[in-house]
């Protein structure tokens, strides 16, 4: 009786996974095994173009140093932006989770959602218009400053962030709004109870048990971060070259697929290591 | 140790009185049970002692010195809440360190006093464990031991032993009373358990509606309630209401209940006796044998007295010879009618 019990659980569990991994397989794994492909050919496979097997795009990497460093700059604004989010979001998520309550909450949640329902080009515009020279947040603060302050923002690495945070930021307020949701209001009670402040309660509490909701949305924002291309490129002018612009510039202007896959395949590398490297942080928060 | 005291205490939940004009003193080292049905404001009392609940007006003292002002963190208590809320990201020894760490405690002295307070709730094994790896009466000791491990002026109790199984609550409020003698500290607890209160505090304080009613040795409230509330919420009784006559007081039924001088008396189920023949007792009505219910050692008899049941407890050994229905004498002594002022 236990096996047949046991097969109907499996079945159900193969018919009810088949669609997602029927989905992974067509959208993420054949792509991505064609990227590979295409990342060890000297050049496109179509178009009647000459083409070999080579290991030249990877070795391209490592034969000069500007990649690397662009590749380290990416990272930079990787953990820069996912900084800035996280100590932006985290007291925000505090206050969703455990200050407001009923609609004004509700109108809070739409206010953070509301970057995910914009366009970004949209987005990453308006804050052109607001930050360049002479713009809306130049104005605004020479309208309150008595006086002259010139605050061009814009085509610098600060607008860079910005826009990053912008785009990236609800995904932390997310994750650790549900952490500290889960965290029973009697605890930070019982800490009070026994003489504890605001900052250890903070630091030995609140943080420890919020830390999986904090790195889950950490994650989500640093690995984005690190290969993104648009809002360097548009908000960064000249200074925005990073290691995502160069490799789409690799796919739209250059036209060398190969070297643009191997590009990508490398930040996934690091980015695999980088997150290996970090799970046994991560493992120890989730107990 | 101290003596906690509240004045006119008042806390209102919109239009709903939380506490309503509440003055209690809570003696130095005393078992103080605070019981009431949900809604009556014990909790809110409770937490307005530990600071959690701001009253609108009335003062809270511990050891006469005015608390309303000072944050709950500073005001020296510890509390053991309704589902322990031991911090689960710290082990037993941890959490039950974690007052003592705050407070700025050398190393070996900690040691020294988590090791003790452990020893107290007999978990001194258990040190190194995570909460979500102890029974519901371990986390319940755990919870115990962090409270008084700072040696707190007040302990305060929320309905501590409510989320425990009938068998390990008994056991538990044997272990929590020899806990609070050991120590000797004043312990405030809430509870809706009447029995849980009648055997552990030294005193009790009923409450309804945000006021209190009435407050005193669990004896002195049980056998003299004073108010159909108090008789009914705190163990189980009888009211019957009538007219006063010289006499005493007349039921409808034409009964007199000698001696009585309120137009309420209560009789509690376990001084009411049954029998077939009239009974030699001064207060005795008749009534209709409705249901023998058998419960062990105990049984109950309901009866049925003028469309109104009355509950009779005794032991089944006395129940045994009665039929199984029909007419029957009910019959107290006048020292057991109590007579109800409100």
């Amino acid at each position: 009786m236990a096996t047949t019990i046991a097969g109907q659980d499996r079945l159900r569990a193969v018919t009810l996974l088949s669609p997602a991994y029927l989905w992974l397989t067509v959208a993420v794994f054949l792509p991505l095994s064609a990227m590979a492909f295409f990342s060890f050919l000297s050049d496109v496979p179509f178009g009647g173009r000459d083409w070999h097997v080579t290991l030249d795009n990877y070795r391209a990497f490592f034969e000069t140093t500007t990649y690397a460093t662009l590749l380290w700059k990416s990272l930079k604004l990787g953990l820069i932006v996912t900084a800035v989010s996280v100590i932006v979001g985290f007291p925000c998520a505090w206050v969703l989770a455990k200050v407001v309550k009923g609609r004004s909450r509700e109108a809070l949640f739409l206010l953070v959602i509301l970057p995910f329902w914009s366009n970004s080009l949209v987005r990453i515009f308006s804050w052109a218009i607001v930050l360049r020279g002479n713009g809306v947040l130049d104005r605004a603060v020479n309208a309150v400053l008595p006086w002259d302050v010139k605050l061009n923002l814009m085509f610098s690495p600060t607008a860079i962030v910005i826009g990053l945070v912008h785009s990236y930021l609800p995904y932390v307020i997310l994750t650790s709004y549900l952490a500290l949701q889960a965290i029973d209001d009697s605890l930070i009670e019982a800490a009070r109870s026994l003489g504890a402040k605001r900052r250890t309660i903070l630091w030995r509490l609140i943080l420890p048990l919020s830390a999986p909701g904090i790195i889950a949305g950490a994650v989500l924002i640093f690995v984005p971060v690190v290969g993104s291309f648009m809002e360097p490129r548009l908000l960064g002018g000249r200074l925005g070259t990073y290691y995502g612009t160069v490799i789409e510039d690799q796919f739209v202007a250059v036209f060398n697929w190969p070297l643009g896959a191997a590009l990508s395949f490398i930040l996934l590398a690091v980015v695999l290591a980088i997150l290996a490297a970090a799970s046994p942080i991560l493992k120890r928060a989730r107990t | 140790m101290a003596m906690v005291r509240v004045e006119h205490l008042v806390k209102t939940y919109g239009a709903a009185r939380a506490l309503d004009d509440v003055t209690l003193e809570f003696p130095d080292g005393g078992f103080f049970g605070l019981l009431g049905p949900s809604g009556s404001g014990k909790t809110t009392l409770l937490r307005a002692i530990a600071g959690f609940v701001l009253p609108e007006t009335g003062r809270v003292f511990i050891d006469d010195e005015p608390v309303e002002n000072v944050p709950v963190e500073k005001r020296g208590i510890g509390m053991v809440f309704q589902n322990y809320a031991l911090f689960p990201n710290m082990t037993v020894a941890e959490n039950v360190a974690f007052g003592l760490a705050v407070r700025k405690v050398t190393e070996a002295e900690k040691k020294r006093r988590v090791a003790e307070a452990l020893e107290l709730v007999q978990l001194a094994a258990f040190g190194a464990r995570k909460p979500h790896q102890l029974s519901g009466g371990q986390r319940q000791r755990v919870a115990m031991a962090r409270a008084i491990v700072t040696q707190p002026r007040v302990l305060l109790l929320d309905e501590p032993l409510s989320a425990l199984d009938k068998a390990l609550r008994v056991d538990m409020q044997i272990e929590l009373k020899r806990i609070q003698r050991e120590i000797g500290i004043t312990t405030i607890f809430v509870t809706h358990d009447q029995e849980e209160a009648l055997t552990l505090s030294d005193r009790i304080g009923i409450l309804k509606d945000g006021r209190l009613i009435r407050h005193g040795p669990p004896r002195e409230v049980y056998d003299d309630p004073q108010d159909s509330f108090t008789a009914t919420f705190l163990g189980d009784a009888r009211i019957f209401s009538g007219t006063v006559e010289a006499g005493g007081l007349r039921l409808a039924d034409g009964t007199l209940v000698p001696g009585v001088r309120t137009p309420t008396v209560a009789v509690r189920p376990e001084n009411l006796h049954l029998s077939v023949a009239e009974p030699d007792l001064p207060c005795r009505l008749q009534a209709r044998l409705g249901q023998k219910i058998f419960g062990g050692a105990l049984g109950t008899c309901l009866l049925d007295w003028r469309g109104e049941v009355i509950k009779v407890l005794g032991r089944d050994a006395d129940f045994r010879d009665l039929p199984e229905s029909g007419p029957v004498w009910v019959g107290w002594r006048p020292e057991h009618s109590i007579q109800m002022s409100g």
